[in-house]
């Protein structure tokens, strides 16, 4: 596979040339120094925002005594921009980058230290193993769809929900398949609707130097644009679903900074005229990081900060969001440590070193306690079926297990 | 085809010196994992162009897997033996396209869930190695010297943050002719300790005059290499079918003349006759992601990869102004016109960059006797460290960077 996934082999050439002994510790306990992360994750946030750790099974029951019947319940996940690194963010260094994180929405969450992602490392196939609680295998650079039943599947079948109420909002044209696997018994039809955003700008626009900001496509592969296929949102359906016309989307996306702001731009619409039970938006602004600028990779994590505050605003001011919503905040992976000699540090998440593998999640609004951190391993694939219990489906086939603090 | 069945005559479309170098120890890589040979065939096969650094450390490994009994041999490998290859992956002329069997073999591990398990065996194997053959020290101790700034009046964030804990800060360097100086060090050292790309000035803009002695890369030297490199991706990526991994194959069987940096031909380039350093120079925009399109990843990836593979005795990394961030194509385009620059921004990637360049260069042997100076470009900050240098001090010292260098070394 390409940039992302260069060349392990390699790494083993650079660590015999290269290595020190932080590259030896690794070798002895690489799942040692996930629970330290987790661990000084905890004394940062501890210190920084206030919060405490949790005991085991603290949230158990809780969504049921909210009093929210099943049917009301929504749920919306954001994944956090393509990944960054505690030192850029919750390491006091990188507080002053993630200052709405910090102050306003992890004192209000209960904050997961230690999510390890044991699948591939490509944003596509690590987020498509996010929406089917199964680590994935597909090529991460392939216009195809995930293997296994994805959340929205589970959701709309087992629940009978319409194709309205299941969307994901989604930053590149890679990502056009998310939506919907091709798992026989689930698959074409009961998957949720995607929205591309981008695909929709150059569609009304037909590209243009007011909007060239907004169109940076997929970081991992910086050169490349998969075709579309599958069933994504298409141009005459903006006015018909969101009503938005033509004119207004161009005049309002000249006022953004980024794809990840048009991104949130489009989800805000859909809330409002939609109101979908089961939101999905993937943000990557971050991912610039593949360029190996770290300016902007830092720009990218305060931006990715912003619009996580403001989305976290939106469901509080929207009626149909405001007290019914249960928000999940996470990566779908890390990025590669300073220390690893085979990696460039923040660039990529080539190594597969704990860092890389070791990330987070916040869980606020409805049916969540506030201000409680959880420090025991969680695996990314625990996501779906915890989304499963707080909206009342089986995700039958996931490989993960709800989480006792959500359930 | 498993590594047990290897002939020489297999080696016949190797290079001179790697079919010399690899014949010769035939037995010995006959007894290696597949999970592992191909990426060792992978250096060998590149072995002529290597600079000399890669090439004494390449030949102690194949020397002491030679001299490895059979039963140590399983010991050294058992970690990659257990790694399980697809018949596919056996059937590949792995022998004649190591670096190719490399690439499938790294999406094979991630998509089988072995990665883990092979990071494992490689770093056991690195820790071996080492104790084994011990990396020879530097014959001087290295000297690393950052430039960061050009462009910049006043920084938005206090500079060196990461580097402040190792060393001296000055607040009041004499920026007078401080690039010259820093040159002439450079220079200096070159003449003094002799060694075949041992001396490098790399940089991330159009590079100032510096003496022969020193192996000079720079940004700017490189804009038809880089120009001819845009215009063959634009190329290629209309073409139907063409999706990322392609490009990537595509990128990897690039040779030098493919972006006219076949010195050794062409008479009218300054450096002709370097092959090395061709190599070098393609490798890094063919393999490093964004060094074609902004010169601080240009120059922090040079620097990575001089300092891993020449293992030079001194460095000396200038940042330039890189363009501003557009979408990629518009990018990719700009390489023929003048870009928007983003002085600022290219100070904060520059700043970061220097603490990389420390921490590879703290990865090579010897690393407690090195030296390290990054300066803010005609201004009067900048920071020192090695073991003269106190850890986490500071400085108001007036005095030119000539001078603190000497405080250093």
């Amino acid at each position: 596979m390409t940039y992302d996934m260069l060349s392990e082999s390699k790494i083993a050439r650079n660590l015999g040339r290269l290595a020190g002994p932080a590259a030896s510790q690794q070798a002895s306990s690489p799942w040692e120094l996930a629970r330290q992360l987790a661990r000084s994750r905890r004394e940062f946030l501890r210190s920084a925002a206030g919060v405490t750790l949790g005991g085991a099974l603290l949230g158990s029951g809780i969504f049921a005594r909210t009093g929210i019947p099943q049917r009301k319940r929504k749920v919306v996940v954001i994944t956090f921009g393509g990944g960054a690194r505690d030192q850029e963010t919750f390491a006091p260094e990188g507080q002053v980058n993630i200052p709405h994180l910090m102050r306003e929405l992890i004192p209000q969450s209960t904050f997961f230290t230690q999510v390890v992602n044991r699948g591939i490392l490509g944003h596509y196939v690590a987020t498509a193993s996010l929406a089917t609680g199964v680590y994935e295998t597909i090529n991460n650079f392939a216009s195809l769809p995930p293997e296994h039943p994805t959340a929205f599947e589970y959701f709309r079948k087992d629940l009978k929900r319409p194709s309205t109420d299941a969307w994901v909002v989604a930053p590149s044209n890679g990502f056009n398949r998310i939506g919907e696997s091709n798992h026989r018994a689930y698959g074409p039809g009961l998957g949720a609707r995607v929205i591309l955003p981008k695909h929709l700008l150059t569609a009304a626009t037909s590209g243009g130097a007011d909007y060239e900001h907004l169109l940076r496509d997929n970081y991992e592969t910086p050169f490349y644009t998969p075709e579309l296929g599958g069933s994504e949102f298409e141009l005459q359906q903006l006015q018909m679903l969101l009503k938005l016309s033509v004119d207004d989307f161009k005049k309002h996306a000249r006022t953004l900074s980024s794809p990840d702001e048009l991104s949130v731009y489009i989800t805000r619409q859909l809330m409002q005229q939609l109101a979908p039970s089961l939101l999905w938006i993937t943000l990557h602004d971050i991912d610039i990081a593949h360029a190996g600028a770290y300016s902007l990779y830092i720009e990218g994590i305060r931006r990715t900060d912003r619009l996580c505050a403001e989305l976290w605003k939106t469901i509080q001011s929207e009626p149909e969001y405001r007290s019914n919503t249960t928000l999940f905040i996470l990566p779908d992976f890390g990025r590669d440590s300073d220390d690893d000699a085979g990696g460039n540090g923040f660039q990529h998440h080539r190594t597969g070193d704990a860092l890389s593998r070791t990330t987070w999640m916040m869980a606020m609004g409805a049916g969540v306690q506030e201000g409680i951190v959880i420090d025991r391993p969680l695996e990314s694939t625990d996501l779906v079926p915890s989304i499963g219990s707080i909206l009342g489906f089986s995700a039958a086939l996931a490989e993960g297990k709800p989480i006792a603090e959500l359930a | 085809m498993l590594p047990a069945d290897l002939k020489r005559e297999q080696f016949s479309g190797y290079p001179p010196e790697a079919r010399k170098l690899v014949t010769s120890d035939l037995a010995a890589l006959q007894r290696l994992p597949l999970s592992f040979l191909p990426s060792l065939l992978r250096e060998v096969i590149d072995y002529d162009f290597k600079f000399p650094a890669e090439r004494k450390a390449l030949e102690r490994e194949l020397a002491n897997l030679s001299s490895l009994p059979a039963e140590e041999t399983k010991e050294w490998f058992q970690g990659f033996a257990q790694i399980k290859i697809s018949p596919q992956l056996e059937q590949f002329d792995w022998v004649n396209a190591p670096a190719q069997f490399v690439e499938q073999l790294s999406a094979y591990l991630w998509s089988t869930h072995q990665l883990d398990a092979f990071r494992v065996a490689a770093l056991a194997y690195a820790e071996r190695l080492r104790a084994a053959v011990p990396p020879e020290p530097p014959a001087i101790p290295r000297l690393g010297i950052t430039v960061i700034g050009r462009g910049v009046t006043t920084p938005e964030e206090p500079l060196f943050q990461k580097l402040r804990p190792h060393g001296v800060y000055f607040s009041r360097v004499q920026p007078e002719k401080g690039l010259q100086q820093l040159l002439d060090a450079v220079a200096a050292r070159a003449k003094a300790q002799p060694a075949a790309h041992g001396h490098w000035y790399i940089d991330g803009g159009q590079e100032a005059a510096s003496d022969p002695a020193i192996t000079c890369v720079s940004y700017h030297a490189l804009e038809p290499a880089r120009a001819a490199l845009s215009s063959k991706i634009r190329v290629e990526i209309e073409r139907p079918g063409m999706g990322p991994e392609t490009l990537r194959t595509l990128l990897a069987e690039m040779r030098p003349a493919d972006l006219g940096l076949d010195r050794g031909t062409d008479q009218t380039r300054s450096k002709k006759g370097d092959a090395v350093l061709d190599r070098f120079e393609l490798k890094v925009l063919t393999e490093g992601s964004g060094t074609q399109i902004f010169s601080t990843t240009f120059a922090q990836w040079a620097a990575r990869e001089a300092l891993r593979r020449a293992q030079p005795l001194t460095l000396l990394v200038r940042f330039a102004p890189r363009q501003r961030q557009k979408p990629m194509n518009e990018m990719l385009s700009a390489l023929t016109g003048a870009a928007e620059l983003d002085p600022m921004g290219s100070l904060v990637d520059a700043d970061f960059g220097a603490y990389y360049n420390w921490l590879n260069q703290q990865r090579l042997t010897g690393a407690e006797q090195s030296s390290f100076l990054v300066w803010f470009e005609n201004h009067g900050e900048a920071l020192a460290i090695g073991p003269a240098m106190p850890r986490g001090t500071e400085s108001a010292a007036a005095a030119d960077l000539r001078t603190v260098l000497s405080w250093m070394t």
